[in-house]
């Protein structure tokens, strides 16, 4: 019989668990259900047992492990926690969310344990047998994979599952203690690596694409940097959309400046950048390249606005493309965005 | 004060992304359709590892950089030709499968070994590089794993950024959720560093700088030891290309009232 063990980590305040751990929770929950096992849910946070109070009732065993040192992400602390709850549950099957956190440190913890891991997992099917879904070649070709070695380790994708959610209340929770190595890094917090307001929004509805077109030569024979750049601006404040990019634009400064200064790699979408889940995306100014839409491939309605009629977009990657000149149609519809908050 | 490093990178050559891929099954397991014939590149964020590594030796004098790559021979060599023109380094090269569908412990088993046994390498001085995820498999562990079985537990993923100190720590920039880095120190060399852009260009070719390499990689070429990598019980039960090919409607003679009027609506529908 299969014995599944959940890992969760904490959020940013150290106390509740992250919206990915909830949601690694629910797939655990079902799995379990499917294959008649066992289920344990292991927490590392820096006070796991005000954690655990979002699982009273998620009929688990609980293992958390506790501390300061269990604040911050680092992978000798993280490694060790996971391997130390991992050798606790002897679980076969260790599900875990692909947070920046887990991503760090899993497969380190998985060779521990002298067993096998498998990352970005966007489905789990199969009732005998565990089938996992991912994809390969970014986000080009999608396979179903199993594995016969155990303990098996499969981290997943951040939204493929809903968050568990449950009545707050106190749960029973088994502490493991750890024997901590010698840590030779310190965390010391975050950055923003842009000045101004966070323009990457994952869980927003909305996806906002801005494209290389924007900066170069319009119809009247000037750029007009200044005004695509309140106009993405004005969208964003206006739909608190998420903001993407392609590469061309954010590579337009050199040596990881954009011309748009609120624009960095870290908004670039596509085979070099991200792959966000949005429900809706909208790309401007953009050609819809393959190396930029494999970026897209978890956005599910998808709308273009390109002066190019044979653009990448209306191949089939896009439902609607608009044949148009972005500057006069996201003015308009900035406008009438902030007519209709008033 | 200049800290002397010894420098790893790993790094994979992929298909272009611009080609077509096509999954097929071969009597290895899945494969890309032509993957032989089809044009290769370096790996992209492990490209970037390797020119962010160049600099970081250049500005260490007495540092060294090798670059580890394991695919078919014929495939490293073509790609070698071109990336050889870019940064000075020493290739080690490992004659084995290419493509995304080979068991990743298995790779990092034979890389982890080759690694252990370079002549000339301290492993205290020892940064271990590559790209966080590959653009073959993606799943960005293979790194991870060499260096747990090279016994390095400081290790960092998505990594945009290194400035060392003069005694030897450094600070890291990692990528984190929401558009963030994550920031540390460490206290130095041994490190794994996987890297996602960074903050280099892509380097000019230089032909001295390629003329200077290619004495050493078609001698290490040729003698490059052969890779068989096991599956560890790894299946896959189907591969295939994405099916949804949307029904695109182009728009071509709304003015910008109407198209404006209707994303009001498309983005306030639920
Ligand atoms: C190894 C590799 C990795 C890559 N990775 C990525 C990646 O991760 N992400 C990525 O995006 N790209 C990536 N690329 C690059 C990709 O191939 C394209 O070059 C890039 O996506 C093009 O960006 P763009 O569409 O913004 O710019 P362009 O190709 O310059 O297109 C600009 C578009 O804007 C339109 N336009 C101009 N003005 C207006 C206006 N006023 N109104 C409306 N439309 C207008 C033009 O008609 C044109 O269609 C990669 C390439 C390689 C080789």
């Amino acid at each position: 019989m299969e014995s599944i063990l959940v890992l969760t980590h904490a959020d940013d305040t150290g106390s509740a668990l992250s919206k990915a751990s909830l949601e690694a929770v629910t797939a655990g929950i079902d799995l379990a259900a499917r294959l008649s096992a066992l289920l344990t849910i292991g927490i590392i946070a820096a006070d796991a047992a005000t954690a655990a109070s979002s699982l009273p009732s998620s009929g688990a065993r609980l293992l958390a492990v506790s501390g300061e040192a269990f604040a911050q992400a680092r992978y000798a602390s993280d490694a060790a926690a996971a391997e130390a709850l991992c050798r606790a549950a002897s679980a076969t099957i260790v599900l875990a969310p692909g947070s920046s956190r887990f991503t760090r440190i899993m497969a380190g913890v998985a060779h521990r344990l002298s067993g096998f891991i498998d990352t970005h997992i966007t489905g789990l099917s199969g009732t005998e047998n565990v089938e996992a879904s991912r994809w390969f070649y970014r986000q080009r070709i999608e396979a179903v994979l199993s594995r016969s070695a155990r303990p098996w380790f499969l981290l997943l994708d951040a939204g493929t599952h809903a968050a568990f959610a449950d009545e707050a209340g106190t749960a029973q929770v088994e502490t493991i203690t750890v024997e901590l190595p010698a840590l030779r890094t310190t965390v010391s917090g975050f950055r923003a690596p842009t000045l101004g307001a966070q323009t990457i929004r994952p869980d927003a509805k909305l996806l906002f694409v801005a494209g290389a077109g924007w900066t170069k030569k319009q119809p009247d024979g000037q750029a007009h940097v200044a005004e695509a750049g309140d106009l993405i601006l004005g969208f964003l404040h206006a739909t608190s959309a998420s903001l993407g990019s392609s590469k061309s634009l954010v590579d337009q400064g050199g040596e990881g400046n954009s011309v748009l200064p609120f624009l960095t790699h870290l908004n670039q979408i596509g085979q070099t950048g991200a792959t966000p889940r949005h429900a809706k995306g909208l790309s401007t100014c953009c050609h819809g390249e393959e190396p930029h839409v494999v970026g897209w491939r978890f956005i599910g309605s998808r709308r273009a606005i390109s002066l190019d009629p044979n653009c990448g977009w209306t191949r089939g990657k896009a439902d609607v493309v608009y044949v148009a000149d972005a500057f006069p149609v996201m003015a308009k519809l900035n406008a009438l965005l902030e007519a209709a908050k008033t | 004060m200049a800290n002397i490093l010894h420098i790893v990178v790993c790094a994979g050559i992929v298909p272009d992304p611009l080609q077509t891929l096509e999954p097929v099954t071969t009597p290895a397991g899945p494969g890309l359709k032509n993957e032989m014939v089809l044009p290769a590149v370096l790996d992209p964020w492990a490209a970037s590892a390797l020119y962010e590594a160049a600099a970081l030796a250049a500005k260490n004098p007495g540092s060294k950089l090798w670059l580890v790559s394991l695919g078919p021979k014929a495939k490293l060599q073509q790609v070698m030709m071109t990336v050889a023109q870019k940064v000075a380094f020493e290739l080690v090269p490992i004659d084995g499968p290419i493509g995304g569908f080979p068991d990743a412990h298995s790779t990092a088993a034979v890389l982890a070994e080759t690694i252990a046994a370079l002549p000339g390498l301290d492993h205290e001085k020892l940064l271990l590089f590559g790209g966080w995820e590959s653009a073959t498999r993606g799943a960005g562990v293979t790194l991870q794993l060499v260096g747990e079985r090279l016994g390095i537990t400081d290790q960092f993923q998505g990594v945009d950024q290194i400035t060392f100190s003069d005694d030897g720590s450094f600070e890291v920039l990692e990528r984190v959720e929401g558009g963030k880095h994550q920031v540390s120190v460490c206290a130095g060399a041994p490190a794994v560093l996987g890297w996602a852009t960074g903050n280099l260009a892509e380097p000019r070719n230089n032909p001295q700088v390629g003329m200077a390499n290619m004495r050493t990689i078609m001698p290490a070429l040729a003698k490059a030891k052969v890779a068989k990598l096991d599956a560890n019980g790894l299946s896959y039960l189907s591969v295939s290309l994405p099916k949804q090919q949307r029904t695109t409607r182009v728009v071509k003679d709304m003015t910008p009232d109407q198209i404006a009027a209707e994303l009001v609506e498309w983005i306030g529908a639920e």
